[in-house]
């Protein structure tokens, strides 16, 4: 096995504890591994960044009731991962999806989400998709053991690092709705930044008679 | 026999890119088209071709190959090269079919198995026969003229040419008498390098000696297009992006890759030629594949055994020091900086790991260090250069291209691993630089000589051996 990251050969010693076990299909090799650092501590409980004990945070104070229940990020964002995303999404290197591949499903069981949910990928714009051939939300999503649905559709393009935080908190919604929901849903992004974009997407899902609509993203950015 | 086999060996990637696309392919335009100049010599995907494209893929003045072809069980990639499967991924295309992509080269863009790459297949684009146009006055030393003919004598005959020349040789001037005679027949010319900092560095060097010639430098980051210039200046992995463009290719620093275990410089070379072309490698080092070569006369070499300065090269002297292992800074290290600072010698220190090299500035006073992994080495090699501070220390990134006129180099544990012979040569070649002050000091501090470090010493005193003979 090869490190699908920096390709250095992952070499297993053998020892008494993991002799009668079945060889597991390792992804990373461990100095790539001890870069990525899942979040563990305390965090806010609405929206996963880091806090001292775990109280709310200070955005989320002030946001008071919004329609995106909660999000629950994996990974902490550094260097690493800025580099592993930037090969995955705009590179098209699509099957760097793997290094996220365990992380992701364990916390997910871990939630212990009703059946009934159903998981909805953030949507790229047209123009986005024909770019980059796949939607890394897509890709996050088709990990999980629930069914996805897309009922959601891009309008306005994704450009918008440019803009100061101001013009991204009241730009119009840049979704549109096709159906109706009846479900629960969860939300899956690659990351939370200002949760703008995921709270746009949660207004309509509430509004199409989504019951309860929370979040679960890879990165807490 | 060995010899047939050999360029049967090296042949492959020609024939690998040939079974794709076969040289010579006749193409049956006589009238110009207006996309000649930005298209022919070009690898181009998709989204790369003008709005036009069917008509011109209608017309066969595309054609178009694919991009990853199968066979039996096995992938191969006809962008890069690549041949080992486990580089290959599969993925959900929009394509419908089971579609597999290539790792080693999406950084470039991605390619899978339902794209194509396409090649001008018109009239090829006719450059401007540009007479006399090297505008450089300077002299060329005795030994730098015999390389400089040779190399015109490679660019007339189209044949292969290894130009082995000590660090501090004044490759650059040696180029221009052939270049002068490739753009004398209106030929493309491409001078490929590893590194994008030789590439900014060459570019005025190269702009002011032929001022009448089109010239474009491409490197990962530079915004600059080839909208079909004579002159390609470019990193090497900028080749992925050519195929049968070049009339004459150089490439420098031939063995700062490790060519055999990477298929992408030798495979994209082959297909960037001409199927008539020139090719000619510089080094200081060359590596055994090459040297095998050209101890068969298989690989025509000249060498340059002296610098531009006519000043044999500083001799690495061995300086044992045992407590290495024991002391950030051995006694015998810290006597000599001491002795340097006295005499107002500024130093270029080499450690063998960036942590030994951080421990190292930590512990000298004045000092600072440079890593590959540190943002700000910009901007810290220009103070060294600028002479704000006497001391710079530094891991192996420093060892090739980057010189400074007069300074005293040393190694610490100059048997550790990363030290190869390539490297301590080239570390050795910092030295001495400038023609004020030829003769630098070259110390190696170690605790057990290696192999390489005795190799590295050898192969500079023959050199010198060589240059002393040769100059008489
Ligand atoms: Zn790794
Ligand atoms: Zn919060
Ligand atoms: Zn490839």
């Amino acid at each position: 096995m090869h490190c699908l990251w920096c390709d250095q050969e992952i070499i297993k010693d053998l020892n008494w504890n993991n002799l009668f076990q079945l060889p597991r299909n390792e992804v990373l090799c461990e100095g790539c591994k001890e870069e990525m650092h899942l979040l563990k501590g305390p965090a806010c409980p609405k929206c996963s960044r880091e806090t001292d004990e775990g109280e709310l945070c200070h955005d989320c104070e002030r946001w008071g009731e919004a329609p995106l229940e909660r999000n629950l990020s994996l990974y902490r964002y550094n260097d690493f991962l800025k580099d592993v995303i930037a090969k995955w999404k705009y590179r098209g290197d699509y099957i760097l999806v793997d290094v996220f591949k365990e992380d992701f499903l364990k916390r997910f069981k871990a939630l212990k989400i009703s059946k009934e949910a159903v998981l909805v990928p953030i949507p790229l714009s047209e123009e986005r998709f024909a770019e980059r051939g796949f939607n890394q939300s897509e890709a996050l999503a088709r990990m999980l053991p629930l069914e996805t649905a897309n009922p959601l559709r891009r309008v306005y393009s994704e450009k918008q690092s440019k803009k100061s935080r101001y013009d991204r908190m009241t730009t119009n919604n840049p979704f549109t709705i096709r159906t109706s929901i009846t479900h629960p849903v969860v939300l899956i992004d690659d990351i939370y930044t200002t949760g703008r974009t995921l709270q746009h997407a949660a207004k309509l899902l509430k509004e199409a008679g989504a019951p309860s609509v929370m979040s679960y993203t890879l990165i807490r950015g | 026999m060995i010899k047939r086999l050999i360029n049967w060996w090296d042949g492959r990637f020609e024939r690998r890119f040939s079974a794709v696309f076969p040289p010579n392919f006749n193409n049956p335009h006589d009238e110009n088209s207006p996309y000649a100049l930005s298209l022919s010599g070009k690898l181009l995907l998709e989204h790369q071709l003008p709005d036009d494209r069917h008509t011109l893929l209608e017309n066969k003045y595309l054609i178009k190959i694919p991009a990853i072809t199968k066979k039996h069980f096995d992938y191969a990639c006809n962008r890069c090269g690549n041949r080992v499967q486990r580089f290959f991924a599969s993925w959900p295309c929009g394509c419908g079919g089971a579609c597999v992509y290539c790792r080693k080269c999406v950084q470039m863009g991605r390619v899978s198995c339902c794209s194509y790459l396409y090649i001008w297949s018109g009239q090829l684009v006719g450059f401007p026969r540009v007479e006399r146009a090297c505008a450089w006055e300077g002299e060329l030393s005795w030994y730098q003229s015999v390389a400089s003919e040779r190399i015109v004598e490679a660019v007339d005959g189209q044949s292969h040419l290894l130009v082995w020349a000590v660090c501090g040789a004044g490759k650059t001037e040696m180029l221009f008498a052939g270049l002068e005679r490739a753009f004398a027949e209106g030929k493309r010319v491409c001078l490929a390098t590893p590194r994008a900092d030789v590439v900014r560095e060459l570019r005025p060097r190269f702009e002011s000696a032929f001022p009448n010639v089109s010239i474009v430098a491409r490197y990962g980051g530079s915004e600059e297009v080839d909208e079909g210039a004579q002159f390609l200046l470019a990193t090497t992995h900028q080749l992925l992006y050519y195929a049968r463009a070049f009339d004459v290719m150089i490439i420098d620093e031939v063995d700062a890759f490790p060519y055999h275990a990477d298929p992408m410089l030798p495979y994209s070379t082959a297909r960037a030629l001409k199927p008539e072309a020139t090719l000619i490698y510089l080094t200081a080092t060359p590596r055994l594949d090459l040297r095998i070569r050209s101890h068969l006369n298989l690989l025509p070499t000249v060498f340059v055994p002296q610098r531009f300065h006519g000043h044999p090269l500083p001799v690495p002297v061995f300086h044992a020091s045992f407590d290495l292992k024991k002391r950030n800074v051995p006694k015998a290290l810290k006597t000599w900086l001491i002795e340097k600072k006295k005499a107002d010698r500024r130093v270029l220190l080499f450690a063998p790991t960036i942590e030994k090299a951080e421990k190292l500035k930590g512990e000298i006073p004045g000092s600072i260090s440079a890593h590959s992994e540190d943002p700000d080495r910009e901007n810290k090699i220009r103070r060294f250069r600028q002479e704000e501070v006497d001391l710079l220390i530094t891991t192996t990134i420093l060892e090739r291209g980057v010189t400074f006129p007069s300074i005293d180099v040393a190694v610490l544990d100059a048997s550790h691993d990363v030290f190869d012979e390539a490297a301590l040569v080239q570390i050795a070649g910092r030295a001495g630089r400038s023609p004020e002050d030829p003769d630098g000091d070259v110390v190696f501090f170690h605790d057990g000589a290696s192999d390489a470090m005795v190799n590295a010493r050898d192969s500079i005193r023959k050199m010198n051996k060589l240059a002393e003979k040769g100059g008489e």
